[in-house]
């Protein structure tokens, strides 16, 4: 609820009169519903809104009014359902639909007492004799109110009643056609409703929805499994001849009569095990319960094998931990070999950076200042080089490099013809 | 007693239809077969004729003389016809400058049926399973249409209709109607925007419906003949083929047969994944004899079908688009349609839209559990309220001076307490109009201000968490967190617009009563009235 600020000024009421409302738009409104109705009448008959809530107010008593009506009485049949009735012969009684000559041929075995009574007084009223020839009908229509009498006598009699309820197959509902296509609990819900009117037990338990627990879907086929039904077929019976002259004949009659009533019952009871088991085969609960039933299987014996498996993967494990290490060890051998290559590489290069520049460093030089000697001095240069080890090699080059060829080349000449590596005949500039 | 007028809700893929039953509720009717969504096919055998899911099985071994999706046609010229639509059943072919079918009636005999005879024979039969289920002969029924069939559609219509002796009373919009089936079944005296989204199985259609003191107008609509279920068992089959041609390297799309098989058995396998979480699909001998035997789940399907999704969702953007509104604007939206089964569509949308769109599919317990029935069950609370009125008084009341009203564009409200505009009578409130505020217990002198108010949408980004309370948690290992999502929070913000009136009342000892009325020519009445003393304060614009 809203809350209003409090008046601060003395205003009662002061209206902006140069203000307008933003422009409106013309556009249908939908015909449909009360709200437009109550619309369409105010607009039409131009009422202001305080007459209009007057109309209306009264209206609605009046609605009320109507709807004062038994409610009973909007469950009877409004016209005879069966017009075949009427010319039914009263002697047949049994073989005429008995709820719909009482006006209840949607109610049936639901009718209540109450409402049976009811709707007696009603069909008397509109069938009594008496009424019917003062409105000039005929005779015939006397017969249709003994049907009715019996009807009542026959409804109001429990026992009479149940007999008659056994045979109303009016009342039955038909299983779904195989083949056709239907929403099984659409299709099958009103045929166990119809069925469940001869349980000697109650409650019956309802067929339920896909929702449904399982331990409700079991509880109802396991009743339909043990249904015990009160359904009766004495109402078929032939007629027992009440003239006691022929008591053979009577006899005869009756035990005609339990056999035929036992075997309509076997017959019953066959079919209701049939309807249930197949009920339970199109079931698409049962179906699915089935299938969680297997997959819980199937999970369990994973969880039983689990112990297997756990070795069974830790033996994957290890095998695939050496695998890895016996690769990684091989990638890094690999690489070694390339490493120690990679430096022997190096290592001759250096090496014969070196000896180059050894042999070019009397000709850098200028040849020590002996030109004229240059082919010998070369031809000793190049023995030595040749006679060089890898360390002698460095030394001699570094000294080249710190420029003292001359000097560098004299030592090792030394040095070699020291080591007998060279005699001194060959090398008689450096000596 | 008189015959009840019923609903009836015709679609290209299926038709329903409903009555108010004694007790008075709604009762959609089960043809004989049991089917409440009866297949709109028709298909001839020799001399027999099919209709509803019998002939809808026919798809498969007799396409030819099997007539499918010619809801859309009546009424149009044959070059209007989108012929395609009829690809899997009858061919569409041009008799007297109409739609027509060829069909064959055994014996080398050929009839030649224009779309109007077929939607005669269509609704006679609708009409005859009706009449079985009442037990009543039926004349009267309430029709529901697109809102873009035009007069001559609907002309057509009303004709084949009264072929067969039944009188179209009137015709309604299909949102509509299934906006006033919702409605009935969860009323609300709120007034609010609802897109009401139908989709069907060849055409989706939307419209952005303000209802305002209960009455409906339609802001905008919004078509797409080339969307609806089939798009979807398009996805299946095309899933289930390549399956299958994997498995077994035979082709079934080369066969018109197998694709009607598959066909068929993929709309069975998307019902069936609107309830379960998953479906099995079955066929016997498929493609060069090879059976066909699968299993999909719900994840998978709503993967293969995500482009068909989306779509379905942006088409519900756009309505709001056309109609000029924000998403903010929407109060809900209301699933129709056999489509709207399917859970994706719902969640989907729950996710696209702002979270104060109510979603009313058949899993909100606020809403009917069968989307594909609400229009009938409009058309027929429809029917019962006509049935009240004779035939001028329904005539006088549909005239376009009482249909076309003006509409306010601004909202018009009180300012409260705190200063801020609260809206009485919203945007879009048709009018004459009248509206009471009950302020119940007051008491002291009160200031009413009357204005019209302004909106705007404003858009505000809330960060997370503070860098502070980051700190305070001790861990500052990852400095990166503060590119974590922005949240923008949108609203609608009310601001006072043009003042109106103000109106003073004092010594209130026990309530109030504010009454806003604006008359046929839009003048704007404000009325307050003490409710102790009955003392009245008015003003007028
Ligand atoms: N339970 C379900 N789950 C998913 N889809 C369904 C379900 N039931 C029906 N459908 C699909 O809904 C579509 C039919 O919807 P509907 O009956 O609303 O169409 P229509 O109004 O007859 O057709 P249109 O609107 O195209 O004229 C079909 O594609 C059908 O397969
Ligand atoms: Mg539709």
């Amino acid at each position: 609820m809203i809350s209003l600020p409090p008046l601060t000024s003395d205003i009662t009421v002061s209206v902006n009169s140069s203000a307008k409302l933003t422009e409106a738009i013309r556009r249908p409104i939908e015909p449909v519903g009360k709200h437009f109705m109550h619309h369409a009448q105010r607009t039409l008959r131009n009422h202001t809104w305080s007459e209009f809530e007057k109309l209306e107010a009264e209206k609605n008593v009046k609605t009320v009014d109507d709807s004062n009506v038994d409610p009973d009485e909007l469950l009877f049949d409004q016209e005879l359902a069966d017009e075949t009735l009427l010319s039914h012969d009263p002697r047949d009684w049994k073989t005429a639909d008995l709820y719909a000559a009482m006006g209840l041929s949607q109610v049936r075995f639901k009718a209540t007492e109450n409402q049976i009574i009811k709707a007696h007084r009603k069909q008397v009223v509109k069938y009594h004799p008496d009424k019917q020839s003062a409105a000039g009908v005929g005779l015939e229509q006397d017969g249709f109110f003994k049907i009715i009498q019996k009807a009542f006598e026959t409804l109001t009699d429990s026992n009479k009643r149940a007999q008659y309820d056994s045979c109303d197959f009016v009342a039955d509902v038909a299983p779904p056609k195989k083949g056709t296509k239907y929403d099984f609990f659409e299709a099958w819900a009103p045929v166990f409703a119809s069925e469940a009117r001869f349980s000697k037990k109650t409650p019956v338990p309802e067929l339920g929805d896909l929702t449904t627990e399982k331990k409700d879907v079991e509880a109802f086929y396991s009743f339909w499994h043990r249904f015990d039904s009160w359904r009766t077929f004495e109402f078929l019976d032939e007629d027992v001849p009440d003239d006691s002259s022929n008591r053979d004949h009577k006899r005869y009659i009756e035990r005609k009569n339990k056999a035929a009533r036992d075997k309509k019952k076997t017959a019953d009871n066959a079919r209701l095990v049939k309807l249930v088991e197949r009920a339970m085969n199109e079931d698409p609960r049962i179906k699915l319960f089935k299938e969680e039933e297997k997959k819980e299987k199937e999970r369990k014996k994973w969880e039983r094998e689990a112990g297997a498996r756990a070795e069974a993967e830790a033996k994957a494990k290890a095998e695939a931990e050496a695998k890895a290490k016996a690769e990684a060890d091989a990638v890094a051998n690999a690489s070694a070999k390339a490493d120690k290559k990679k430096a022997k590489e190096a290592a001759k290069a250096a090496k014969k950076k070196n000896k180059r520049a050894i042999r070019n460093a009397p000709k850098e030089a200028d040849y020590f200042g002996d030109a004229d000697k240059a082919a010998a001095i070369d031809e000793q240069v190049g023995l030595i080089v040749d006679s060089l080890d890898d360390d002698q090699l460095v030394t001699v080059a570094d000294k080249i490099k710190a420029g003292q060829a001359k000097e560098g080349l004299q030592e090792i000449a030394v040095v070699l013809k020291d080591a007998g590596k060279l005699p001194a005949s060959l090398l008689p500039y450096f000596i | 007693m008189s015959s009840p007028v019923i609903g009836i809700s015709f679609g290209n893929t299926s038709s329903s239809i409903a009555y108010i039953n004694p007790k008075n509720d709604v009762d959609v009717i089960a043809n004989p077969d049991g089917e409440r969504s009866i297949p709109s096919v028709l298909s001839y055998v020799g001399e027999d004729e099919y209709h509803g899911g019998q002939a809808f099985q026919q798809l498969v071994r007799n396409p030819k003389n099997t007539i499918i999706n010619f809801r859309d046609f009546i009424g149009l010229p044959f070059d209007k016809c989108d012929v395609s639509k009829c690809e899997n059943g009858a061919p569409v072919v041009d008799i007297d400058g109409k739609a027509g079918f060829v069909i064959a009636r055994g014996e080398g005999k050929e009839e030649r049926i224009t779309v109007d005879e077929v939607v005669s024979r269509h609704l006679n039969r609708l009409k005859l399973a009706a009449e079985d289920y009442i037990g009543q002969t039926i004349s009267q029924t309430i029709l529901t249409v697109p809102t873009d069939f035009t007069t001559e559609q609907k002309d057509a219509l009303a004709q084949a209709a009264s072929k067969i002796g039944l009188k179209i009373v009137q015709f309604i919009n299909e949102p509509s109607a299934s906006l006033l089936a919702h409605v009935e079944q969860f009323p609300t005296e709120k007034d609010a925007n609802v897109v009401v989204a139908d989709f069907g199985g060849v055409r989706s259609d939307a419209a952005v419906i303000a209802i305002r003191n209960g009455v409906f107008t339609i802001l905008a609509t919004a078509h797409d003949n080339k969307l609806g279920g089939d798009n979807l068992d398009a996805e299946l089959i095309e899933y289930f083929a390549k399956d299958f041609e994997s498995k077994n390297k035979a082709n079934p799309r080369k066969n018109a047969r197998s694709m009607a098989k598959l066909r068929a058995n993929a709309i069975i396998t998307k019902k069936t994944l609107s309830n379960a979480t998953s479906a099995t699909i079955s066929i016997d001998s498929l493609a060069d004899g090879f059976d066909y035997h699968a299993s999909i789940n719900r994840m998978r399907y709503e993967l293969t079908a995500n482009k068909v999704f989306a779509q379905f969702s942006n088409f519900i953007d756009s309505v709001i688009t056309k109609a000029g509104l924000d998403p903010l604007d929407i109060n809900a939206v209301l699933l129709a349609g056999g489509v709207s089964f399917t859970p994706k569509l719902s969640t989907n949308l729950e996710y696209t839209l702002p979270e104060s769109v109510e979603i009313l599919g058949p899993n909100n317990k606020n809403a009917s559990s069968n989307p594909n029935e609400l229009s009938a069950s409009g058309a027929a609370l429809q029917a019962r309220l006509v049935a009240d009125y004779d035939t001028d008084e329904l005539k006088e009341a549909l005239q376009p001076v009482i249909v076309n009203t003006l509409h306010l564009q601004k909202d018009i409200g009180l300012v409260d307490a705190t200063g801020a505009f609260v809206p009485v009578l919203s945007k879009e409130t048709y009018y004459p109009v009248q509206k009471k505020l009950l302020l119940k217990k007051v008491s002291g002198d009160f200031l009413i201000g009357v204005y019209e108010g302004d909106s705007h949408i404003e858009e505000r980004t809330i960060e997370p968490e503070t860098k502070d309370e980051k700190a305070a948690d001790g861990e500052d290992s990852e400095s990166e967190w503060s590119d974590d999502e922005l949240e923008i929070v949108r609203e609608r913000k009310y601001t006072l617009g043009t003042k109106l009136m103000e109106l003073g009342v004092k010594g209130v000892k026990n309530g109030l009563e504010i009454v806003f009325n604006i008359n046929k020519e839009g003048v704007l009445r404000v009325t307050a009235r003490d409710l102790k003393t009955s003392q009245v304060v008015k003003g007028e614009l």
